[in-house]
């Protein structure tokens, strides 16, 4: 009996070494500007060239511009993206161009491409790529010298991970999302919780939750440690996949899809660790410290350090709390907002965008936000959500309407924090100085941070009206 | 990849858990497409009082006198010792450049991000993974003998405080090896190639959709 993950390694093994590592094939490999650079150059030096170039996807996204991208004044950021279409151009690579509507968050265009589908190998040098996950393919993040070796040679060297089951049952309460589904599992098991595992998301949350629900929760496997975060195939996955531009047509996707049903674990298999979630447990969540796994409930209270055991746990605490500048026992409404950002490879999808219009319209943006602010995962999720009058929505509420990018999730482009400003963010990492040096991260799901903006602190969504 | 050899250095305590690698090396640095000169923005934030800019080099930035790496003999430091899961978050391999590019060669810590651990490797640099209670016992010696120095020996695989305490650790062989010998991990592979080619037949077959231009 096999896991999904165990299915998954086995379909790509190209040979198994003495030493216990394993040499692994790569079906698809996504490409952005800031960790390929250096791959490039050293397989120019060593005159090598690309083993197979159908197999890698490039876009630019870390580092472009949400508004007036024809200029990049950055000259640093604009040297990074000649060197992409630079490198892209001299080898033959596929890439979507600023301009392109395809272009966007190589974790959100992947799946809408069809580029990532399930039973894939799926690499990309940035540690999110296991958003791709929720379809049912063993996609992970890579350091640039892996970049090099793929682009080399289409194969890794890797030890397998151990196996981790995490069951997600019950019925979630009114306005609890996938962000506070997975923030709170971040909460109970730390950033270290899942180091070495692979996770396995399952249960009948999971199974009710949409594609892009599921990539959210796969998306932050790595803030538990946790480089890979997997999803079984069913339904849900083949409605997503079906009539994308890179997705198997006709026959093909009918022989496709009779392999592809098999991507879930056999029944009763072992896992070398379970982890049992009650959904209906789970409160709207929002990260108080500069670690994702400092995480509350929006009603409980900023904790107090004094009430800690462990000596090294307590000091991180208080260090949290300095640089967030909060006191322990502080309620989340006296805690005023800067900045509100919507958009990341975690929710920067249309279901992400719809929730959080839904949650403001008709409403202002609080007078203490400085600025408010969505930037859709891509081109085509921005032509959609106008399709829609999303972006209406959002502009007479006082939010920027801007194009797609990473952008404040880590502020690689102009869109960054100011030392001191505290942001209500839908992305990943609320690490210091990670939205800006200085800048002080609050994560939470796209309706409380929506409703955040309109507050001008966070509110339980339950509750507001 | 230069071989790994055993050496002495001086042990910088670095006292906090889950430092990651935006801390290593944050955001605004990255932009380089060189794989050196990120050591002087190694840690920038904890490091320096004020922020960097386009026009102020980092040699003429103000240090944060408090920070570990700026009291000598730190500065010269080549091993680091930290917390629990050093270097989790993003796949930045510019963390460990950052790292070497300073001067340091191995960080000792009692767990690591997964990523960070695997970049290390390829980098010639070496992540050991301590008992707590031998990383407690590190940090202890750095307070009573600040700038005390250890011997990394990868081959046996311990770490030693001169003549005294000897703190043996686990390494996979295949990372011991490569790092031993200096292993080039891309030409190893290419070795592989008639069985990449067979492999790649064998799946164009099965999933040909896989194989289509892009």
């Amino acid at each position: 009996m096999k896991t999904l993950y165990d299915k998954l390694w086995d379909d790509h093994v190209v040979h198994n070494f003495d030493d216990g590592t394993s040499l692994i094939y790569i079906d698809r490999h996504l490409i952005h500007e800031v960790t390929s650079a250096q791959a490039f150059e050293g397989l120019k030096l060593a005159n090598r060239k690309p083993w197979r170039l159908n197999t890698n996807l490039a876009v630019p996204d870390h580092n472009v511009p949400t508004k007036n991208r024809e200029v990049i004044d950055d000259p640093v950021s604009k040297i990074q993206l000649e060197t992409l279409d630079k490198n892209c151009k001299e080898t033959g690579i596929t890439k979507f161009d600023i301009f392109d509507q395809r272009q966007g968050i190589v974790h959100v265009i992947g799946p809408e491409q069809g580029a990532s589908l399930p039973g894939m190998t799926i690499v990309c040098g940035d540690s999110h790529t296991s958003t791709n996950g929720a379809l049912g393919a063993l996609a992970f993040g890579i350091g640039t010298s892996d970049v090099e070796h793929v682009l080399a040679t289409q194969c890794l060297v890797l030890k397998k991970d151990k196996n981790m089951l995490i069951n997600i049952n019950g019925e979630m309460g009114d306005g609890i999302s996938a962000k506070d589904v997975v923030l709170n599992i971040i909460g109970k098991i730390g950033t270290a919780g899942a180091t070495g595992y692979a996770i396995e998301f399952s249960g009948n949350v999971i199974r009710s939750l949409s594609m892009e629900s599921r990539m959210t929760i796969c998306n932050m496997s790595i803030e538990a440690g946790s480089r890979v975060g997997l999803i079984a195939v069913d339904e849900t996955t083949l409605d997503y996949a079906k009539g994308r531009p890179y997705t198997p047509r006709n026959n093909e996707w009918d022989h496709a899809v009779g392999l592809w049903r098999e991507l879930k674990s056999d029944n009763g298999v072992n896992f070398d660790k379970v982890i049992e979630v009650d959904a209906k447990l789970i409160e709207p969540q929002v990260t108080w410290g500069t670690s994702p796994e400092m995480v509350i409930s929006v009603n409980e209270r900023i904790p107090d350090p004094t009430e800690i055991d462990d000596a090294i746990k307590r000091e991180g605490f208080v260090n949290a709390l300095n640089y967030m500048n909060l006191k322990p026992g502080m309620r989340f409404d006296e805690i005023k907002i800067d900045k509100v950002f919507i958009g990341s490879c975690t929710n920067s999808r249309i279901e992400d965008l719809r929730i959080a219009a839904q949650t403001i319209q008709g409403r202002n943006v609080s007078k203490n936000i400085k600025l408010a602010m969505v930037v859709p995962g891509s081109g085509l999720v921005k032509k959609q959500a106008e399709k829609e009058g999303l972006d209406k929505i959002f502009i007479d509420s006082g939010f920027e309407w801007r194009d797609p990018g990473c952008s404040m999730c880590l502020g690689m482009n102009p869109d960054q924090l100011q030392s001191g400003e505290r942001c209500a963010s839908t992305s990943n990492r609320n690490f210091e100085g990670r939205q800006g040096p200085g800048g002080r991260t609050h994560l939470a799901s796209p309706s409380m941070t929506a409703a955040a903006a309109i507050a001008g602190h966070f509110v339980d969504i339950r509750e507001f009206k | 990849m230069k071989a790994f050899k055993t050496f002495t250095g001086i042990v910088a305590p670095l006292d906090r858990s889950n430092i990651d690698t935006d801390s290593i090396i944050p955001k605004e640095y990255l932009k380089s497409i060189k794989r050196s000169g990120f050591g002087p923005n190694l840690f920038d934030s904890w490091r320096y009082l004020d922020k960097s800019d386009s026009k102020n080099q980092n040699t003429k930035r103000q240090l944060n006198p408090d920070f570990v790496l700026n009291k000598p003999p730190y500065d010269k430091a080549e091993i680091l010792l930290s917390r629990e899961n050093f270097g989790c978050g993003s796949s930045r391999e510019h963390a460990v450049w950052a790292l070497s590019d300073f001067g340091f060669k191995a960080v000792l810590a009692p767990s690591f991000g997964d990523i960070f651990y695997s970049n290390s490797f390829k980098n010639g640099f070496l992540s050991i993974r301590l008992e707590n209670r031998d990383i407690d016992m590190l940090f202890d010696a750095s307070r009573s003998s600040p700038g005390f120095k250890v011997i990394v020996n990868l081959e046996k695989q311990f770490v030693q405080i001169h003549d005294n305490e000897k703190f043996e650790f686990n390494i996979d062989d295949s990372l011991k090896n490569h790092l031993l010998k200096g292993l080039d991990d891309i030409t190893l592979t290419l070795e592989y190639t008639e069985k990449i080619r067979i492999y790649e037949k064998n799946r164009s077959k099965i999933t040909p959709w896989l194989f289509r231009e892009i």
